[in-house]
């Protein structure tokens, strides 16, 4: 397929969860900055949505303000305003992106500014710039910060004394000062309500995860997937509107599937289907749809990712958030996150995520500000090379800082992969020829 | 006490410095059938438990500047730091060869996931991560960490085929006691007479730590201030300075060599903290797993890899330092790309302004390697406390 093939709208073509989401979002961000609700910082992985809610307590997420400043282009300035205050450039452009955009007035994406949070729930999972982010933020808002430290699943699987660590701290520690916070006494039967309904939205999530096993994919797990995964790992899980969503999504892809369509992409629906990829970390956001374009128009769909487990994993050992247990639940769910397990869990879901959606192989986007990502991935794309058999390929970008975007770059490796892929299918090597 | 010279003290030190193949240690290994060495990196480990097993805890602090790391640059995206890398390298040449395991300390990221390349590449070696708690509370993350630390205890004994008794805990407590208390009155000693005690030389006497079973190592300290007691130098029109952000890939040599000859006498640093981390005798009797739990929760130092609960703390350990020394400012002195010293060095800023305290910042690699920059950043930083000083 050519690029001639593709007839380019103006506009970006959006289904109708995306436009959906889209006013989630909007609603959440005019929700915090209304002045009329307590504000929670906290981070997506392991983010505890369901138990922020019952405090009545919003949920606003930094890496979320960093992706949407990057996708209107503005991150760029904010990074370089914290460089001139003394961030070092070698550090994470998602803190920088965040204290910059706090020094230029604090403007959420909707205009209007972010009042001071509350709170900063420092739950620290998975990734450890994350204490030192809100340690940076405390300097500036010099307001509560509660710290869960989630420990890391070193060995693969987390232990009854990280669990019972992790409840410990909720009970002691999460819990008072949230009720402090907000003056609502915790009422763990309306933790339970919500844990239900995020259990039902986490459902339909697997389902659609598991839809890109098909021939052709309906969907895209990477670029696709990072909308697919917004509500649940945002501020929506647990709620009724996340439920909805996500049953909203599962019947766009049923119709999808009913008419044998490929994987949407900004452009439309891809005509062909001809490379099936796995993709580990994060994407760039500051070129996210000339990334995306690079895949879509070379026939290229990511039928599963590792990003779209940052927030949590469902699919890998089937976790559920267990109404029953409400609080060990959280731990779970904490413990659980993709980047709070050890390489060699990676590696065996990254390998499993080639052999069961069929993939060509494995992509790497390695991200230069993300070390909990990054560190290791060349030695991971060996190993899932090595047990596999398929063919990895290896691409540098950066989260929120276009200086690290060098589309040439990145289109050339992407290009030789592709065509490595196709030398591998002559030599009768990729898993194509079963199609 | 002995008579040995500084010099000879110091040249011993640098050979063991200076000898990747850990000679002194395979030694150690060789001298006794099923004898066991755990290799760890920075910035802690409860070395008491690793020596109470009968077992040489030996510091890996990555390859330094002389090591040509050629397999290792293939591990690593060119913006991580050099550490990893060059730690890799002396696994994959069959530099660690001999070591029976391998604890990675919760510090940053790179360092965990340096864990997990550990398991995929040398699966038949015992591979620890070893997590603090970030929690200080005694019921919370004091019952977590001592849990984490019997749970090592047990991996130490299934490695090593032995019990670890109390007693045998408790008398390991008491060495490391010891150690702690001739490592402080070194530092102690160079801050009094820091031309009787430049820098480099502390350095290697520290660094000898990480190779040598604990008691020699006391014993060398001993050795070391006796002798440098003796010393006549002169003293140079320094200024005094702490240098900070070190704490896990080491400086060059030649740059602590380069700080002190441009103008800076070193009186305190962060470099190796394992030696100092907790900063109170242990009690050597009772409970020892509770005894170093509570000297973690409440008694060890402050780093960036720590999180300070009570934000007016933050810094309180730099301060206390820079008054405890009387040091006229701060070299900030990071690792490219480290993220717990790049990311918490603002924070330190903030407080050192606020308290008028002078300071510079510069980055370096292990092996970085033209120290004229260094030398004229840091001349220019003593001219500077000199000038002010006497206005």
């Amino acid at each position: 397929m050519s690029r001639q093939d593709i007839v380019k709208p103006k506009e970006v073509i959006k289904s109708h969860s995306q436009e959906v989401q889209k006013e989630m979002i909007t609603r959440n961000y005019d929700k915090i900055t209304s002045g009329t609700v307590k504000v929670s910082s906290t981070f997506v992985p392991g983010n505890l949505n369901e138990l922020l809610m019952c405090f009545d307590i919003a949920n606003n997420l930094p890496e979320i303000n960093a992706i949407q400043n990057a996708m209107r282009k503005k991150s760029g300035e904010m990074i370089m305003e914290a460089e001139r205050g003394g961030h070092s450039e070698d550090v994470c452009t998602y803190v920088k992106a965040d204290i910059g955009m706090m020094a230029k007035g604090n403007i959420a994406p909707n205009g209007k500014p972010f009042p001071d949070p509350d709170v900063l729930l420092l739950s620290y999972t998975g990734c450890f710039t994350f204490l030192k982010w809100f340690e940076l933020l405390r300097e500036q808002y010099k307001c509560p910060t509660v710290m869960l430290h989630v420990p890391y699943a070193a060995d693969g699987a987390p232990t009854k004394n990280m669990r019972d660590y992790i409840v410990k701290q909720l009970k002691e520690e999460v819990i008072p000062t949230l009720e402090k916070i907000s003056g609502i006494k915790f009422d763990i039967d309306r933790l339970r309500g919500y844990l239900r309904k995020s259990a039902a939205a986490e459902d339909d999530l697997v389902w659609m995860l598991e839809q890109s096993k098909r021939r052709p994919s309906p969907i895209d797990c990477y670029f696709g997937g990072v909308y697919y995964m917004g509500p649940i790992f945002t501020a929506f899980r647990g709620t009724d509107e996340a439920i909805s969503y996500y049953k909203l999504l599962r019947n766009e892809i049923e119709e999808r599937i009913r008419l044998g369509l490929c994987a949407q992409s900004p452009d439309g629906d891809m005509p062909e289907e001809k490379y099936r990829l796995v993709v580990e970390g994060p994407p760039n956001w500051t070129n996210f749809r000339e990334f995306w374009q690079m895949f879509s128009e070379a026939g290229a769909v990511v039928v599963a990712s590792s990003y779209t487990k940052v927030g949590g994993v469902y699919d890998y050992d089937n976790f559920r958030h267990d109404a029953d247990h409400p609080l060990e639940t959280l731990a779970d769910y904490c413990l659980g996150v993709y980047t709070n397990r050890n390489l060699p869990t990676r590696v065996d879901m990254l390998a499993r995520n080639i052999v069961e959606y069929e993939a060509d192989g494995l992509l790497i986007n390695s991200i230069k500000s993300c070390n909990s990502f990054s560190a290791g991935q060349l030695v991971m794309m060996r190993e899932v090379e090595k047990r596999t058999g398929k063919p990895g390929a290896f691409i540098e970008t950066d989260l929120v800082d276009s200086r690290y975007f060098s589309a040439a770059n990145v289109k050339n490796r992407l290009e030789s992969y592709f065509q490595m892929i196709d030398q591998k299918r002559r030599a009768g090597g990729s898993a194509i020829q079963a199609a | 006490m002995s008579t040995k010279p500084v010099k000879e003290i110091v040249a011993y030190c640098q050979e063991l410095f200076e000898n990747l193949n850990f000679t002194k240690a395979r030694e150690w290994k060789e001298a006794r059938p099923g004898r066991k060495v755990i290799g760890y990196m920075p910035v802690y480990v409860p070395r008491e438990i690793i020596h109470a097993a009968g077992m040489l805890p030996l510091g890996v602090l990555g390859g330094g500047a002389d090591m040509e790391v050629i397999h290792g640059d293939a591990y690593y995206q060119s913006y991580i730091c050099r550490i990893p890398r060059s730690t890799i390298e002396l696994a994959i040449t069959g530099k660690l060869d001999f070591v029976d395991g391998m604890m990675f300390p919760s510090i940053c990221d790179v360092i965990r996931n340096l864990s997990g390349i550990w398991k995929l590449l040398f699966s038949d070696k015992y591979v620890r991560y070893f997590d603090t708690p970030q929690n200080f509370a005694d019921n919370v993350g004091g019952v977590f960490y001592s849990q984490e630390l019997r749970e090592l205890k047990e991996g130490l004994e299934k490695l090593g085929g032995c019990t670890i008794s109390e007693e045998a805990l408790n008398n390991s407590i008491a060495l490391y006691n010891e150690n702690r208390v001739w490592v402080n009155r070194v530092y102690d000693f160079r801050s009094a007479t820091p031309w009787r005690a430049p820098s480099a030389e502390v350095y290697l006497l520290m660094r000898a730590g990480m190779v040598l079973p604990v008691e020699e190592h006391t014993q060398l300290m001993k050795e070391y201030l006796a002798a440098a007691e003796k010393e006549n130098l002169p003293m140079r029109d320094n200024c005094r300075i702490v240098m900070t952000g070190a704490f896990c890939e080491q400086p060059p040599l030649n740059l602590i060599k380069s700080i002190e000859l441009s103008g800076c006498y070193i009186v305190d640093d962060d470099f190796m903290m394992v030696n100092r981390w907790l900063l109170k005798e242990i009690p050597a009797s009772g409970d020892p797993i509770e005894n170093l739990s509570e000297a973690f929760l409440h008694y060890s130092a402050e780093t960036a890899a720590k999180y300070e609960v009570n934000l007016d703390e933050k810094g309180s350990y730099l301060l206390d330092i820079i008054k405890k020394r009387s040091a006229d400012g701060v070299i900030f002195a990071s690792p490219s790309f480290c993220d717990p010293a790049l990311l918490d060095q603002p924070m330190m800023v903030t407080r050192l302004e606020a308290n008028k305290i002078p300071y510079i910042t510069m980055q370096y690699a292990e092996n970085s390697g033209q120290m004229q920059p260094i030398r004229e950043q840091s001349g220019t930083f003593a001219d500077t406390i000199k000038l002010w000083s006497q206005s």
